[in-house]
């Protein structure tokens, strides 16, 4: 019998939440607010809304952000689901190699990332851009892919696959066939994570790009450097609402999807 | 033989990662080895293929370590590293006395409401981390929303944006997450007969948990703690935005270097050295995760 959460329990994560959320309730509110002050309620207003729908560069940032985003999550699910199949399977001798190197770049600090990947670019000659901010967004997301397909794949019952392959299905068949549909919310969710990150990413992406690849973050940074702008608050609440609903969404449906 | 073909799918992973991860940190190696000069790229020297083999032992006889000699005697670079590696530790101390009594909150719970609560641990994450940040801002600036607040109160207003402790504040807010869910990780699948033993065998429920639930869940504490350290201590948003001029970070004396100094050898040599810092806690996460997968 498990014990029900005690009052101090219930302190301690209701404490936890209001503080994780606080300043997201604060951005949200102060993006209606008509008042340019912080501090001063003006009254309901959308006219950060509509200010924000007439400022080209932001528009453009926002283009940007989401084709990087797009492509490179893209790159890093595959990548990163070819890697945690190799993780989770493979008993060769680079394993070890490939899963430091996977744990390395999580934990590696975006700066040192940052700085390594402009010099790659430069050494190679490459112009800094759209390609190189997308390759290294790849690069940055491509472990955190790799994490939530292992976690995945590990508990994946791979008899399933074998009694495929025993009925004469060639490997990378049943593994599209059997396995994938099996690790395919967890394939999304990596995609997604890869996403929102590349969305996200400041640091690299101010080292890795070049003029006219202006990621939203960038902008953003920009603005927020030359003071508090009611129009960030308004492009914040858009971002945090169209994540909270992809989140909530995914979480519902797996919800219903498992047997009660 | 099954083995091996699993081995194939490692290739274009491992090839991505040796080419954008592995190679250029020798390339950021070699350049803190370099000199500054006015050009673009603003580096010397660099390998001259027309010469051959001769153009090599130039270019390695060049590289000297004549810009860590620099940064050595500038007190400035070792009041960063100093306070670098002092924040991220006392972020990753706050954080465990903050986030443990969450995670232990958590597991405590009904398993639907344990769900929903990682889930809400997990949704802030999800949105943007700069923007997160900002908001701290707003809240903590001298006409912010925390001064308003604590006025309507009858308190006296604090000014701390720009200061040390706003950041620890940033560090804290923007890690616990990362913080929370090992811990969690460890607490949920923890043995419930394991504490119901110790109270049969007469333990209060609070020695229970000192000398059952906390060294089982240490583990957890460890993972948690180098997930935070370890970037925290190369951030740069955080500082940057939440601290005043006087917080230095190395995460931000690199990104000072590079685009306002448009110093790239101090850049990478700075990038050298938090790395060198780095690896013991980065092989230690290394390990602990390896032995999580096994």
């Amino acid at each position: 019998m498990k014990r029900g959460p005690s009052a101090f329990n219930i302190a301690s994560v209701g404490l936890g939440l209001a503080f994780l959320y606080a300043p997201i309730v604060i951005l949200v509110a102060y993006s209606f607010n008509a008042s340019r002050l912080v501090t001063v309620w003006g009254g309901f207003s959308t006219r950060w809304y509509a200010a924000l729908f007439h400022d080209a560069q932001m528009l453009d940032a926002i283009w940007v952000t989401l084709r990087v985003g797009v492509l490179s999550a893209t790159f890093a699910t595959v990548l990163g689901t070819l890697a945690a199949v190799a993780l989770v399977r493979g008993g060769f001798r680079g394993r070890t190699v490939l899963a430091g190197g996977v744990y390395a770049t999580l934990v590696m600090p975006e700066v040192i990332l940052g700085l390594s990947l402009l010099l790659l670019f430069v050494a190679a000659g490459l112009p800094r851009g759209f390609w190189t901010v997308t390759l290294s967004h790849t690069t940055l997301t491509l472990a955190y892919a790799t994490v939530v397909v292992q976690a995945r794949l590990g508990s994946f019952d791979r008899s399933l696959e074998e009694a495929a392959q025993d009925l004469g299905c060639p490997p990378w068949k049943a593994f599209a066939l059997v396995t994938l549909p099996v690790i395919a919310p967890a394939v999304a969710a990596a995609w997604m994570l890869a996403f929102t990150l590349s969305l996200d990413d400041l640091v690299i992406a101010s080292f890795t790009s070049g003029p006219g690849a202006t990621t939203l973050p960038m902008r953003l940074y920009s603005q927020v450097r030359l003071g508090v702008d009611p129009k960030i608050n308004a492009v914040s609440t858009i971002l945090i609402g169209l994540v909270a609903t992809g989140v909530v969404a995914a979480y519902l449906i797996r919800q219903r999807r498992r047997p009660a | 033989m099954r083995r091996e073909r699993s081995a194939l799918a490692a290739i274009l992973p491992f090839l991505w990662l040796a080419v954008f991860f592995a190679f250029p940190f020798m390339l950021v190696a070699k350049l803190s080895l370099s000199d500054t000069v006015l050009a673009m790229p603003p580096y010397a020297p660099r390998i001259d293929w027309s010469q051959g083999l001769a153009g090599l032992g130039a270019f390695f006889g060049a590289l000297d370590g004549e810009t860590y000699a620099r940064l050595a005697q500038d007190r400035l670079y070792l009041d960063a590293y100093l306070s670098s590696l002092r924040l991220a530790g006392l972020g990753t101390i706050l954080l465990l006395l903050i986030g443990y009594p969450i995670a232990y909150g958590i597991s405590r719970c009904p398993p639907g409401a344990r769900q929903a609560l990682v889930m809400a641990v997990v949704l802030p994450f999800w949105t943007s981390f700069l923007i997160r940040i900002y908001a701290w801002i707003a809240i903590l600036k001298p006409a912010g929303v925390l001064n308003a607040g604590l006025h309507a109160l009858g308190l006296p207003g604090v000014d701390i944006l720009n200061t040390e402790t706003a950041v620890l504040l940033g560090l804290v807010y923007a890690y616990l997450p990362f913080m929370v869910l090992p811990l969690y990780a460890v607490l949920d699948r923890q043995d419930e007969s394991l504490i119901e033993a110790a109270q049969d065998l007469g333990a209060t429920p609070l020695s229970a948990f000192w000398r059952v639930t906390f060294p089982l869940s240490l583990p957890g504490a460890a993972a948690g703690a180098l997930l935070c350290f370890i970037p925290m201590a190369g951030e740069f948003v955080i500082p940057d935005l939440l601290g005043g001029s006087e917080t230095l970070m190395l995460g931000r004396v690199i990104w000072t270097e590079f685009f306002a100094n448009r110093d790239w050898p101090a850049a990478s040599a700075v990038a050298i050295v938090l790395l060198a810092t780095l690896t013991v806690p980065i092989l230690l996460f290394e390990r602990q995760q390896a032995r999580v997968l096994s």
